[in-house]
């Protein structure tokens, strides 16, 4: 990052005053709401209705929504769920997706939904990276 | 419940995906729709020509 970018970010935070991880959680919380809190309305929007898209595609497919982590690709397809923050909570609140995977679609559909929360992830990060300057 | 075809299913994989890959991954709006569209064409391209070569791999 060379000097200007620099004074750019620094001009960005100072001109933003608040909690800088605020974006980030709330993007992790609610896909496309960091977006939404730097005005980024139209990012937000398609990225809301991709994450959620994908998602509910996943449940609609009777994926699985992990709950516990009884080996290693277990843990690691809860922490993708984990990326979809409420929708994760709400999912398991409400009972959504399969306890077993029973038919091919539900293992796409598993993927799907732990895909979704990488997709969050990225968008969460992409959203504090704007609110901190470092992306435009 | 939703019973979609595997091809099926990698295009909406494509799609959503690459929206999110575009918007993140570029800064101007020209950038990640080009972008957008270079990762939907990897990923059903790449799909497709894997499923070919595990076909004749197969056989």
């Amino acid at each position: 990052m060379d000097a200007t970018e620099n004074k750019t970010a620094a001009a960005t935070q100072k001109t933003q005053p608040g909690f800088v991880y605020l974006p980030l959680i709330a993007g992790w919380l609610v896909p496309g709401a960091g977006h939404f809190l730097l005005r980024k309305w139209g990012r937000g929007a398609l990225l809301a209705v991709s994450i959620l898209g994908m998602f509910a595609l996943g449940i609609a497919m009777q994926g699985k929504v992990y709950a516990n982590a009884h080996d290693i690709l277990h843990m690691l397809g809860l922490a993708g769920d984990l990326g979809n923050g409420l929708l994760y909570v709400v999912s398991r609140m409400m009972g959504l997706g399969a306890d077993t995977v029973q038919v091919t679609t539900a293992d796409y559909g598993t993927q799907f939904i732990v895909v979704a929360g990488l997709l969050n992830v990225i968008s969460a990060v992409d959203a504090h990276n704007l609110r901190t300057g470092r992306k435009m | 419940m939703l019973h979609p075809s595997h091809f099926a299913s990698v295009v909406l994989f494509a799609f959503f995906a690459s929206i999110v890959f575009g918007i993140t991954q570029r800064e101007t709006p020209r950038c990640m729709v080009r972008y957008g569209i270079y990762c939907f064409v990897l990923f059903v391209g790449s799909a497709v020509a894997l499923s070919w070569a595990m076909y004749l791999i197969a056989r």
